[in-house]
């Protein structure tokens, strides 16, 4: 499962040609405000935009856009909530799966009952990342996955998607922490000023 | 029972309140005794106005003059749809509101006229008017309420309505909550209109008809009928308003494409 990305760009930054192998990472670092999360939400096709992506065979242009982001999941820095309490944003079906999640990423299972106002930063974005993995999805598009946690909790985030890795899953990984792009990622691209990918 | 002519002396012994306000506003310096001149004026130059123009439609029996006249009193309830709400479309409210403001109000207007009213020809002006200026009203109330209801609000929902795009919900589904507060707020004032009526308010239309001497049950009949027209138009306009103003902020990729908005 592949992940190529060709001419990807908008007014704003690109263009972006790269690949990531089936269960590879790819850190992409760099400053605040030069492009990565528009990179991400491009592959996502959250926002209009130009170029080509194609995963495990399958140009996105051909799939429809939800079925695409079911397959290609963005766990955003800044998480959505739609519902008032926490476990209402998780499926019924995934009870089991949701609350052995939660253990390994520290997070008690009572979460779940609590209105989604009480849960701190960094449990809304664990919460995220479990919400985003339980749908299965093949490509993982992380930003910031870690910047609100603890060393704990980033180290429990970290071994989370090093399984999810093993078992064929592609990463990108979004950060703007070094040491973490060369402890998580086997391939490394920094995003320089005006919206380019340098290696 | 003929209705009670009024004169333009009786008037002016009612304007006294006016007056008597007025001293109010200078002695309290409450300093509204400017706006209130200007209101005064405007409402009684308005509505002579109005009342010689509706004379000289309902003594013509001009389809097509009737027809000029609905047509502006809904160009002037567009724009007022259009501009209630702080956002803005790109390409303007009034490519949202104009199709459903106008279809909306024909819709109802020909249904009472061909059904209920049944006046000849269906289309004479002297209800065929009346009915229209009841309507937009009403329709202009909820669909400026349910525009602002998606308009105002999908920019702070945005994150929420993402979270579930990102998860491979569509369009649809992501956007159904904001939709319905939308609605649900657009119909407020007509069901609380129809829950009020005769209780806690005597409606304006049977009021008006007793004034002039109709039988309380005739006035009564009337309002009930106009009640339904005005909540089943408030109830499409909403939902063409809400459902169309959504459509602008998404694209074939089922994105929120909040660039559309100004």
């Amino acid at each position: 499962m592949s992940l190529f990305v060709e001419g990807l760009h908008n007014h704003l930054v690109g263009p972006f040609t790269f690949d990531v192998p089936a269960g590879g990472c790819l850190a992409v670092t760099g400053a605040s405000g030069t492009g990565k999360t528009l990179l991400l939400r491009m592959i996502a096709d959250l926002d209009p935009h130009e170029g080509r992506v194609t995963f495990a065979g399958i140009d996105r242009a051909t799939l429809p856009a939800p079925a695409w982001r079911r397959l290609a999941a963005l766990i955003p820095a800044r998480s959505g909530w739609w519902a008032d309490t926490i476990g209402e944003h998780f499926a019924p079906e995934h009870e089991v799966e949701k609350r052995a999640l939660a253990a390994d990423l520290l997070l008690p299972g009572s979460l779940f009952d609590r209105p989604i106002e009480e849960a701190s930063t960094g449990e809304r974005q664990r919460l995220a990342l479990i919400r985003a993995l339980l749908a299965e999805p093949r490509l993982l598009l992380l930003d910031e996955p870690t910047a609100s946690l603890d060393p704990v909790s980033t180290q429990a985030v970290e071994s989370m998607i090093a399984r999810r890795r093993a078992s064929g899953t592609t990463v990108v990984w979004v950060t703007h922490d070094a040491a973490q792009a060369s402890r998580v990622s086997d391939l490394a691209l920094q995003m320089l000023p005006g919206g380019v990918l340098g290696a | 029972m003929t209705p009670l002519t009024l004169h333009a002396g009786d008037i002016a012994i009612a304007a006294i309140l006016l007056v008597v306000d007025a001293a109010l506003s200078i002695g309290l310096r409450l300093r509204f005794h400017r706006a209130l001149a200007i209101a005064s004026l405007r409402m009684v130059v308005q509505l002579l106005a109005v009342g010689y123009l509706l004379r000289y439609v309902f003594a013509g029996h001009s389809p097509w003059l009737t027809a000029a006249l609905v047509l502006a009193m809904s160009l002037v309830a567009v724009r007022e749809v259009a501009v209630r709400p702080t956002r803005r479309l790109v390409g303007g409210n009034a490519i949202v509101a104009l199709p459903n403001v106008l279809g909306v109000v024909l819709l109802t207007a020909c249904f009472a006229l061909m059904t209920a009213i049944r006046p000849h020809p269906w289309y004479d002006a002297r209800y065929a008017i009346p009915l229209v200026g009841i309507l937009l009203g009403s329709i202009l109330n909820a669909a400026s309420i349910a525009l602002a209801g998606v308009l105002d609000n999908v920019r702070q929902q945005r994150d929420a309505i993402e979270a579930q795009l990102m998860l491979g919900a569509t369009f649809r589904a992501a956007t159904a909550p904001l939709l319905r507060r939308a609605i649900r707020a657009a119909m407020v004032p007509v069901i609380n209109q129809m829950a009020a009526a005769g209780v806690i308010t005597l409606p304006g239309t049977m009021t008006g008809q007793m004034l002039a001497g109709a039988d309380p049950v005739d006035a009564v009949k009337y309002q009930i009928l106009l009640l339904i027209l005005l909540t089943g138009a408030s109830c499409l306009a909403a939902v063409g308003t809400a459902y169309a103003c959504m459509a602008r902020l998404r694209d074939d990729r089922e994105r929120l494409r909040l660039d559309h908005l100004r």
